[in-house]
């Protein structure tokens, strides 16, 4: 039983070269400006801690996008895997006050 | 291969037809929709780990404080101690190794076998380096610095287990990917992929590119924040 060659997937290249230098380039200059954040100890902690995260997350969507080529995929696959991980944000939710809840437990009975 | 009508099979054999069929989901390479797919588990896994981090974390300084990463990560260039220089090395080595690997599947697509393959032996090997890097830094760790999963000379004892086991199973994800990568090399350079399409580097590029993501909040969240 054959199926029909995917149309995305037949071996043509979806973008030039210099867009992937290009991503490459921003990588860089984003992982340095994390690193640097952290080594001038940027205060207050909050603000470095929002901008270590958003540089995080705009990385992993270049690398999504470009390097894994998401960009160019059908919108059911898209959907399928970029959905499910938001299902985190609910483990994050739910575990983030129980570490604080075990933080004031710990004060209690461990005396500081 | 001939194939018995479905309904005609029973038992195990039925089942067997029924996951080997050839449906194809998502109207990709069957190979990439599993590749994705098995990337969405490994998501999963790793969310996992650095949620119980952060709780590891938020919960460890009432009786002890995080040890500073920046402190425990430093090495010493010329009498003076550089926060995270190892680390930051590692960054770029698997971030290059990322370029070249798209770079590599670029030339897959337009069909050209030796630049596919020299690039995806360079990404193999900024793959080593990586890894030898993160082999180094154990041994300091535990051999100089006495550093265990259950306990550590700098602070909370939770540190530890956090860090072994969120930079081992990143390590042993780049230690799989340089074998997958090497395989495909090899592949490729045997003409493996000259009959059909060259999606079979496109997969591979995404389980590497996927190792790099998974550093990228490993770097984040574990070792700036």
């Amino acid at each position: 039983m054959e199926h029909a060659e995917p149309v995305t997937s037949r071996g043509e290249q979806h973008q030039p070269i210099r867009v992937y230098i290009l991503v490459w380039g921003l990588l860089f200059v984003l992982s340095t400006l994390s690193y640097l954040l952290d080594y001038f100890d940027v205060h207050p902690d909050a603000l470095r801690r929002f901008l270590i995260t958003a540089f995080a997350l705009i990385k992993a969507a270049l690398i999504v996008a470009y390097f894994m080529h998401m960009r160019f995929e059908r919108l059911g696959l898209v959907l399928a895997i970029l959905l499910p991980p938001l299902l985190l944000m609910a483990l994050v939710a739910i575990i983030l006050p129980e570490g604080t809840y075990v933080f004031r437990v710990r004060e209690v009975f461990f005396g500081r | 291969m001939e194939r018995q009508p479905k309904q005609t099979l029973k038992g195990p054999s039925q089942i067997v037809s029924d996951w080997a069929s050839d449906l194809s989901a998502f109207k990709v390479v069957w190979g990439k929709a599993m590749m994705w797919i098995f990337l969405l588990s490994d998501t999963f896994i790793f969310g996992s780990f650095i949620a119980s981090y952060a709780s590891a974390r938020l919960a460890a300084s009432a009786t002890n404080t995080w040890p500073d990463p920046a402190k425990v990560f430093a090495l010493e260039i010329g009498g003076q101690e550089v926060p995270l220089l190892l680390i930051a090395i590692m960054t770029v080595v698997l971030i290059s190794s990322s370029g070249t690997m798209a770079i590599g599947v670029y030339h897959a697509y337009g069909r050209n076998k030796r630049m596919t393959a020299l690039f995806l032996v360079i990404t193999a090997l900024l793959g080593l380096t990586f890894v030898s890097m993160q082999a180094f830094e154990w041994t300091h760790l535990i051999r100089d610095l006495g550093f265990r999963p259950w306990t550590n000379p700098m602070g909370a004892p939770q540190f530890g287990s956090s860090f072994f086991m969120l930079t081992g199973f990143h390590g042993m994800h780049v230690t799989i990917g340089v074998i997958y990568l090497t395989a495909v090399a090899v592949r490729v350079l045997k003409g493996a992929y000259d009959r059909g399409s060259y999606v079979g580097v496109e997969i591979c590029g995404l389980y590497w590119h996927f190792v790099d993501l998974v550093w990228v909040f490993i770097f984040a969240f574990f070792y700036l924040f």
